[in-house]
């Protein structure tokens, strides 16, 4: 079995071919049930990284959105119908300084299934709340710290 | 685990940690991962039909009404997962400067010239044996920040979804017997056995006689591998 090509970083200049600015429409704005998932992608001196990409996919629907020169970015998405089981996106953040993906979640706030969910509980709590997104009045709040004192955790699949 | 698939899948990928690569400073996470099972999402992706793709994506060179300065190029070859399987039907995306060293984005102020004949994107879906081919001319170096006359080696980016969130990988393509990869930090941090696996093969048979020169760059996406039924 030959070995996996390796990572490189994104860079700068990958709005050429990937870029889409916010808001990011996972669904439609005029889709029942539709808010806005906004946040900031920031570094470890807490400046907003502005040459980010954000890609969020929930197993059905798909979108990206780079960052802004604060290093925010916002996507329209849908609240989830209430199942079993917790629901989250599957987050991927590329930059220029990442050698290579950073995979995240970002659970909707919230839900009975969150207190249950396994990953959730393989977390340590004083960093259980980077995975989950905050509710408030504009819609649903995630920052991705990359590093630092509220550094997101970040998994490795 | 067996030490067969132990060293099946020790991953050549960079370090994120990697201080002689100026911007991962600030930006590499100071926690290590933590190992996560992948879930319903995380063994799914986003499909991309035939649709969402141009049939002339894939030419870098016709993307204005001018011809682009520069050796014209082929870039072909074949995407795999980690068993072997190839991925057909995958969206590969990529970008990368004009021959003079040059990207078509405003954040790049580097003085080489922008060609009026270049936009520098392009896109292709893999064919049923997961294939995929890009027509467009050889980037140049260019000279870049990260320290005292640095310059990246002349590389192409790729961005690859597979068939699954596990597999999506960017990278970046670089071009045989170039003399700056050993200068370069972002090459120099991918462990060295894994390093080859980054450099395209210049390939005769792919060449395209008085018209342009051919190069093959195979890339195997690591990770869970979802069977095609699965999707």
């Amino acid at each position: 079995m030959a070995a996996p090509t390796p990572s490189q970083t994104i860079g700068p200049f990958f709005h050429l071919t990937l870029g889409s600015a916010g808001p990011a429409r996972i669904v439609g704005e005029d889709h029942p049930g539709a808010t806005v998932l906004s946040g900031r992608v920031l570094d470890g001196a807490g400046d907003g990284v502005n040459d980010a990409l954000v890609e969020l996919w929930d197993g059905h629907h798909f979108a990206r959105c780079h960052s802004e020169s604060d290093g925010g970015f916002s996507f329209v998405v849908a609240k989830p119908a209430p199942v079993d089981d917790a629901q989250y996106f599957a987050v991927s953040v590329f930059a220029r300084g990442l050698l290579g993906r950073l995979v995240t979640r970002c659970y909707f706030p919230d839900q009975a299934a969150n207190a249950t969910d396994p990953v959730l509980a393989a977390v340590a709590p004083d960093r259980r709340a980077t995975l989950i997104a905050a509710s408030g009045s504009d819609g649903l709040r995630f920052d991705i710290c990359l590093q630092g004192e509220r550094e997101t955790v970040f998994f490795a699949l | 685990m067996s030490k067969t698939e132990n060293e099946a899948t020790v991953s050549l990928d960079p370090p994120l940690a990697y201080p002689d690569y100026r911007s991962s400073i600030l930006r590499a996470p100071s926690l290590l991962p933590i190992v996560l099972e992948p879930g319903r999402a995380e063994r799914s992706g986003p499909v991309f039909g035939d649709s969402s793709v141009d049939p002339l994506e894939y030419d870098l060179t016709r993307q204005t009404d001018r011809a682009p300065i520069g050796e014209r190029i082929v870039v072909e070859g074949r995407i795999v997962d980690r068993d072997g399987r190839p991925v057909a039907g995958t969206l590969v995306e990529v970008w990368h400067a004009n021959a003079a060293g040059r990207y078509a984005h405003p954040v790049d102020v580097h003085t080489a010239p922008l060609d009026p004949g270049f936009v520098g994107a392009g896109r292709c879906m893999t064919d049923g044996g997961g294939n995929y081919r890009f027509v467009t001319i050889k980037p140049g170096a260019y000279p870049w920040g990260n320290h005292q006359n640095a310059w990246r080696p002349a590389h192409i980016h790729f961005s690859l979804f597979g068939r699954a969130f596990t597999q999506r990988l960017i990278t970046q393509m670089y071009f045989p017997g170039d003399p700056l990869m050993d200068h370069d930090p972002i090459f120099q941090s991918v462990p060295l056995a894994g390093r080859p696996l980054l450099v395209a093969a210049f390939d005769l048979d792919v060449t395209k006689p008085d018209w342009a020169l051919g190069f093959r760059w195979d890339i195997v996406l690591g990770g869970y591998a979802p069977t095609p039924l699965e999707n």
